[in-house]
């Protein structure tokens, strides 16, 4: 026993071996991607960037229930109502503080109607603080521009709710 | 006039060789990223250029415009000075590499006791870069550095001397022409494997890294050191590979000569044969780095001292009793 682990050693069979795996390895396909190119697959369920969304007629979802306020545990939602001239509620201000908020999907399961969603987008870094304090312009407007893919990743999703 | 052609003359030639080389060098950094990352399966830097060839560049660019920050309590003189001894050593023993028959910057007869010497001296820019840093880590990382590239130095010469013994020469073109029967990592193959190993020990590379361990010296003698002083270290170092590649190519792998003998083979150049060695042996060296953990300092040690050192001796007598048994000493 002594002598193979001696005879090992010095014709350094082990190194050998591990060189060959690593040529082996060497030609076998990469398991990374080009980033910025090309991007990994995502769930549906994905808790990236928030939008709030919208009916197909145009009208905002958001109803002011305020139960994603309630229910953040980071605290990073602030929402203001007023009743509109029609006599529904809705919301005047609708903030989130997206350096507070912990990407935990809370808000999203909590809304009644489906307004708050955290879609597939994770690239939203900026230079500034001040643009990470999303308004509700803003999270409207991410919600028109995800909406494709926001109602599809809610439909495929549906069915394991 | 006549004195400031030859002055021009020579200028001209050593741009000739330096030029290439620094190239290479940036090249050869881009290929051991490249390897390293193919062994573990990732793409590794591919973006700038072709096939991101040119990523050194970028890297370099980057140093450049770099802040060099000088730490207030060093020594400002021998700090500024270490990366460049460091460079301009490296660079300096290129002067007698062979890459074909005459085509060589100075073809000195001690050619190969020259490049021993310069690499010898490579040591004074890892140790004023640590002392004059002025701080710990630096320090005690270019000591250890200092230590090993010592050691591995003494079984690096032993192994030289059994090469020598076959060619009776210290000229780096004679050693090639000695090989045109058969290339010396046959005979000597057990010395090419020790050759290998010292020359990762002496040229710093995994798994012979102490001098820049991370895990327990932060990044060694270089910690200090930024932008383009940085950049001048590590040029240094991919440039001491090199020559070590290339020494490497010279004494066992027959240089410019081409593997076979025959008339396809001959007619490309030698130096395209050397450049070719070279690129093998620096493969190697990347697929080491990718496979091998770190040895820990008294192991470093010991393999050195208590191995090779003996090791290389004894093959010495063997060789020498051979050649001589057989009457088979190169005639001087």
């Amino acid at each position: 026993m002594k002598i193979t682990r001696f005879l090992k050693t010095i014709f350094m069979v082990d190194f050998a071996t591990g060189l060959l795996i690593a040529l082996r390895e060497m030609f076998k396909t990469k398991k990374t991607i080009n980033y910025p190119f090309e991007k990994g697959k995502i769930s549906p369920r994905f808790r990236g960037e928030h939008a709030l969304r919208r009916y197909p007629n145009g009208e905002e979802r958001c109803i002011a229930c305020k139960l994603c306020e309630a229910v953040c545990p980071a605290q990073a939602i602030t929402i203001e109502s007023a009743e509109r001239s029609d006599g529904s509620r809705k919301t005047t201000r609708y903030d989130i503080d997206m350096m507070k908020c912990i990407y935990c999907g809370l808000c999203e399961e909590s809304c009644p109607v489906d307004a708050i969603v955290q879609g597939p987008n994770f690239e939203f870094s900026t230079e500034t603080r001040e643009e990470l304090y999303y308004t509700k312009e803003k999270l409207l407007d991410n919600g028109d521009r995800w909406e494709n893919i926001l109602a599809a990743n809610i439909k495929s999703d549906n069915p394991y709710r | 006039m006549e004195y400031i052609n030859l002055v021009f003359e020579e200028v001209y030639k050593i741009l000739f060789l330096l030029v290439p080389v620094l190239v290479s060098v940036a090249m050869i950094v881009w290929l051991d990223r490249r390897v390293w990352a193919f062994v573990q399966k990732r793409q590794g830097p591919n973006v700038v250029g072709p096939f991101g060839l040119l990523q050194s560049l970028a890297d370099a660019l980057k140093y450049i415009f770099k802040e060099i920050i000088i730490p207030a309590s060093s020594n400002k003189i021998i700090f500024i000075l270490a990366p460049i001894i460091t460079m301009t050593l490296a660079l300096i023993a290129w002067a007698v590499i062979p890459f074909g028959e005459d085509q060589v910057l100075a073809n000195i007869n001690v050619g190969i006791l020259y490049i021993f010497a310069v690499s010898s001296l490579g040591v004074y820019g890892i140790i004023m870069g640590g002392w004059a840093s002025n701080s710990k880590y630096p320090f005690l990382g270019s000591i250890r550095s200092a230590a090993q590239m010592v050691s591995y130095e003494v079984s690096i010469g032993i192994i030289i001397i059994n090469v020598l013994l076959c060619v009776g020469s210290l000229n780096l073109s004679d050693i090639v022409l000695a090989q045109q029967k058969i290339w010396f990592i046959i005979p000597l193959f057990p010395m090419f494997v020790i050759f290998f190993i010292s020359a990762l020990a002496e040229t710093n590379r995994p798994p012979f890294d102490l001098p820049e361990a991370e895990a327990e010296l932060v990044a060694g003698y270089q910690t200090e050191y930024s932008g383009m002083m940085y950049a001048m270290f590590w040029l240094g170092e991919y440039a001491n590979i090199l020559l070590m590649c290339a020494l490497g190519s010279i004494l066992f792998l027959g240089g410019w000569l081409s593997p076979i003998d025959l008339y396809p083979f001959n007619l490309i150049p030698g130096a395209i044969w050397l450049i070719l060695k070279i690129l093998l042996l620096f493969i190697l060296f990347a697929l080491v780095k990718a496979v091998v953990p770190r040895y820990r300092y008294d192991q470093l040690m010991r393999l050195g001292w208590k191995i090779f050192l003996p090791f290389s001796l004894t093959y010495v007598v063997l060789t020498a009793s051979y050649l001589f048994y057989f009457n088979l000493l190169p005639t001087l």
